[in-house]
C-alpha cells in the first residue's frame, strides 16, 4: 500500500503533528513500508485465531468503589501554563 | 408523498458510583472546579487506570434487566480525538466488545398497544470535562471534575418511528435506570442525556435514508421537539429536490430548531484500538447469578403486582410504578393506612402528584410524607373527616401545620356524625326555606342539592355527607 502526500498530511493533522512540507515524501515512503509489512501479515489465515486484546493473557483487576483521592488542585495547577478561579485555561476553543 | 421517519437513540446514563470509572476521585456533583480531578483524570504521564468494580456491576444489572447478553469478555478501547476537556487525547470507551449487547425495551404507545425497541448495545466509557466559554482574557476555562465519571451509553436499534415513540422509550429507560439504582436520572445535572439519529424515507422503502445526529438533548420535551423539527427539515429538503447530508446537529431550544455543527468534520476518524493500559474484563456465570439476585422488582413486574394485589386499574398502576420512589411511597401509604388501596392511589395520583408538579419537586421532597398521608386516610376511613375536608387537612399538612390529627384538632375539622346535631341543622334550614321545600315536593329534584349545600354551609363542611343525604331525604319527603 502506498500513501500519498495528502494521506500523510491527514495523519499528521489527526495526531496534531506539525511536519515540514519537505519531509512529507520521506514520511510517505516510510509509512508505506510499515503498511506493506502489515499487508504481509494480513496474508496469513487467522480465521481460527481469537483476536488478542492484550499481550498478557490476564483478566482486568477491579477496584472497590471508594473515594480515596484528596484535592491536590494546587499542586497540579502549579505546573499548568495558565489557571484562573480554579480552572485550567487553554487557547479559545471555537465551537 | 408519504414519508416515514426512522429514529435511533443513544442515551448516556451517568452511573451512580461514588468514585470515577478509572480513578478513586469523587464523582459528587457541584464541587469547586478541579478539586475532584486527580492525576489519572488529568491524564498526567505515568498513571494507570484501574476499573471500578461497581461500574461493571451496574452495567451487568442493566444488561440483565433488559434481557441483553452480558459479555463474559469485554474490552476497553481508546477513542482518539483532541479537545481540551479530554486531556489524554483519547476517551476510554468500548468499541468492538462492549459489556452489554442485544437487549430490548417494551414501550406503550398512545393507542394502548405495545412495541419492542431493540437495544443494540450498552458500553462503558468515561465522561469528559467541561469547557467554559465565558471570556477568560480570550481563553477557555476547563473544569475536569466530570472527567472520568462513568457513563453507560445505551444505543437503540433504529426501531423508533416517531418523536412520541422516542420520548416513550427514553422515559422507559429513565425509569428503569432509577429502579436499578444505577443512575440518579437527574437531567438538569446532565446525568441522563440523549443523542438522536434521525432519517426519513418514503413509506415502503427498504433502504434507510441519510441520517443526521442531534447531540445532547437534555429534556423529554426537547427530544420530542428536536426530532419533530429534524423530520420536517429533512422532508422539506427532500421534497424540494435537495439532499440530506450526514452530519452532527445541535438543537437550539430557544429558537426551536436544529443547526449544523460544522466544526466536527473529521469527527468520525476516531482510530479506536484496545487500550493497552487495561486488560479485558472477564465475567463468569456465578457473578451474573449474584447480580441477578440483587435485581429489584422491575417496573413491569411491579405494575402487574399492583393490579393483582391492590385491584388497581391498569391506568393507576402505570402511573404509580412510573418511578420507584412513587411506587414505594404508595405502598407505604397503603400499608400504614391499613388497607384502602384505591383511596391511597387516588390521593397519590391526584392531590399529591398535582402539588408536586405545581411546585416542581420530587416525591422524596414532599412535605407530606407517606406516614402523614396514611394517618390522614385513616381519619377518612374512621369517618373523623370527610373526603372533602381531607383536602383542607392535606393542604394544611403541606404548608407545615403538623400531622393530620394536629390539623384536625387545631382547626376543629372533626366531622359531625351525631344524627341529632345534623337533624337540628336540617330542621332549621327546612323551616327557613319554605319556598324551596314546596318546589322539591312538587317534583323539582334539583332543589335537593340546594339543601345539601345549605347544611354543609351551616356545618362548615363538617357534616357527614352520607348522613346529611339520608336525613334530608327523610325529612323532605315526610
Amino acid at each position: 500500500m502506498s500513501l500519498k502526500a495528502d494521506d500523510v498530511k491527514k495523519i499528521a493533522h489527526l495526531a496534531r503533528l506539525n511536519i515540514n512540507e519537505s519531509d512529507i515524501d520521506d514520511y510517505a515512503t516510510n509509512l508505506s513500508s510499515i503498511l506493506d509489512l502489515v499487508e504481509q501479515m494480513n496474508s496469513i489465515d487467522t480465521s481460527n485465531v481469537t483476536p488478542m486484546a492484550h499481550p498478557q493473557d490476564l483478566a482486568q483487576r477491579l477496584r472497590p468503589d471508594e473515594v480515596l483521592e484528596e484535592n491536590q488542585r494546587e499542586r497540579f495547577q502549579k505546573i499548568a501554563p495558565a489557571t484562573e478561579n480554579g480552572l485550567y485555561l487553554v487557547p479559545k476553543v471555537i465551537e | 408523498m408519504e414519508w416515514e421517519s426512522v429514529i435511533g437513540l443513544e442515551i448516556h446514563a451517568q452511573l451512580a458510583t461514588k468514585s470515577k470509572i478509572f480513578s478513586s476521585a469523587s464523582t459528587a456533583y457541584g464541587a469547586e472546579p478541579n478539586t475532584q480531578a486527580c492525576a489519572v483524570d488529568l491524564g498526567l504521564p505515568g498513571v494507570l487506570p484501574v476499573v471500578n468494580k461497581e461500574a461493571i456491576h451496574m452495567a451487568a444489572k442493566f444488561g440483565l434487566a433488559t434481557g441483553s447478553n452480558v459479555s463474559r469478555h469485554s474490552v476497553f478501547a481508546r477513542k482518539n480525538y483532541f479537545y481540551p476537556d479530554l486531556p489524554k487525547g483519547y476517551q476510554i470507551s468500548q468499541f468492538e466488545l462492549p459489556i452489554v449487547e442485544k437487549g430490548e425495551m417494551e414501550i406503550e404507545l398512545e393507542d394502548g398497544s405495545t412495541k419492542i425497541i431493540g437495544i443494540t448495545r450498552a458500553h462503558l466509557e468515561e465522561d469528559a470535562g467541561k469547557s467554559l466559554h465565558e471570556d477568560f482574557h480570550g481563553m477557555t476555562g476547563i473544569d475536569l471534575n466530570r472527567a472520568g465519571t462513568p457513563l453507560l451509553e445505551i444505543v437503540s436499534e433504529p426501531d423508533i418511528r416517531s418523536a412520541k415513540e422516542a420520548v416513550a422509550y427514553m422515559k422507559k429507560l429513565h425509569s428503569l435506570v432509577q429502579y436499578l439504582e444505577i443512575c440518579d436520572g437527574n437531567m438538569a445535572e446532565g446525568s441522563f442525556r440523549c443523542d438522536a439519529n434521525v432519517s426519513v424515507r418514503l413509506k415502503g422503502q427498504e433502504e434507510l435514508g441519510t441520517r443526521a445526529e442531534i447531540k445532547n438533548i437534555n429534556s423529554f420535551r426537547f427530544v420530542e421537539r428536536a426530532i419533530n423539527f429534524e423530520i420536517d427539515r429533512q422532508i422539506d429538503l427532500l421534497e424540494s429536490g435537495g439532499e440530506v447530508i450526514q452530519e452532527t446537529r445541535l438543537y437550539d431550544a430557544d429558537k426551536d430548531e436544529t443547526r449544523s455543527m460544522r466544526s466536527k468534520e473529521e469527527a468520525n476518524d476516531y482510530r479506536y484500538f484496545p487500550d493497552p493500559d487495561l486488560l479485558p474484563v472477564i465475567i463468569d456465570e456465578a457473578y451474573l447469578e449474584d447480580v441477578r439476585k440483587t435485581l429489584p422488582e422491575l417496573p413491569k413486574e411491579k405494575r402487574e403486582r399492583f393490579i393483582s394485589e391492590y385491584s388497581l386499574t391498569d391506568y393507576d398502576a402505570v402511573i404509580l410504578t412510573g418511578s420507584r420512589d412513587l411506587a414505594d411511597y404508595f405502598e407505604s401509604v397503603v400499608q400504614q393506612s391499613s388497607g384502602d388501596a384505591k383511596l391511597a392511589a387516588n390521593w397519590v395520583i391526584g392531590d399529591l402528584s398535582a402539588r408536586l408538579n405545581k411546585e416542581d419537586i420530587s416525591i422524596d421532597q414532599s412535605p407530606v410524607t407517606a406516614d402523614m398521608l396514611a394517618s390522614m386516610l385513616k381519619r377518612i376511613n374512621d369517618k373523623t373527616i370527610s373526603g372533602k375536608i381531607a383536602k383542607d387537612v392535606f393542604n394544611a399538612m403541606w404548608s407545615g401545620e403538623g400531622d393530620a390529627d394536629t390539623v384536625i384538632e387545631n382547626k376543629g375539622l372533626k366531622q359531625i356524625t351525631d344524627n341529632s346535631a345534623i337533624e337540628a341543622m336540617i330542621d332549621e334550614i327546612i323551616a327557613s326555606n319554605p319556598q324551596q321545600v314546596e318546589q322539591y315536593r312538587a317534583g323539582k329534584d334539583k332543589v335537593f342539592g340546594f339543601f345539601v349545600g345549605q347544611v354543609m354551609k351551616a356545618s362548615q363542611g363538617k357534616a357527614n355527607p352520607a348522613q346529611v343525604n339520608e336525613i334530608l331525604k327523610q325529612k323532605l319527603s315526610s
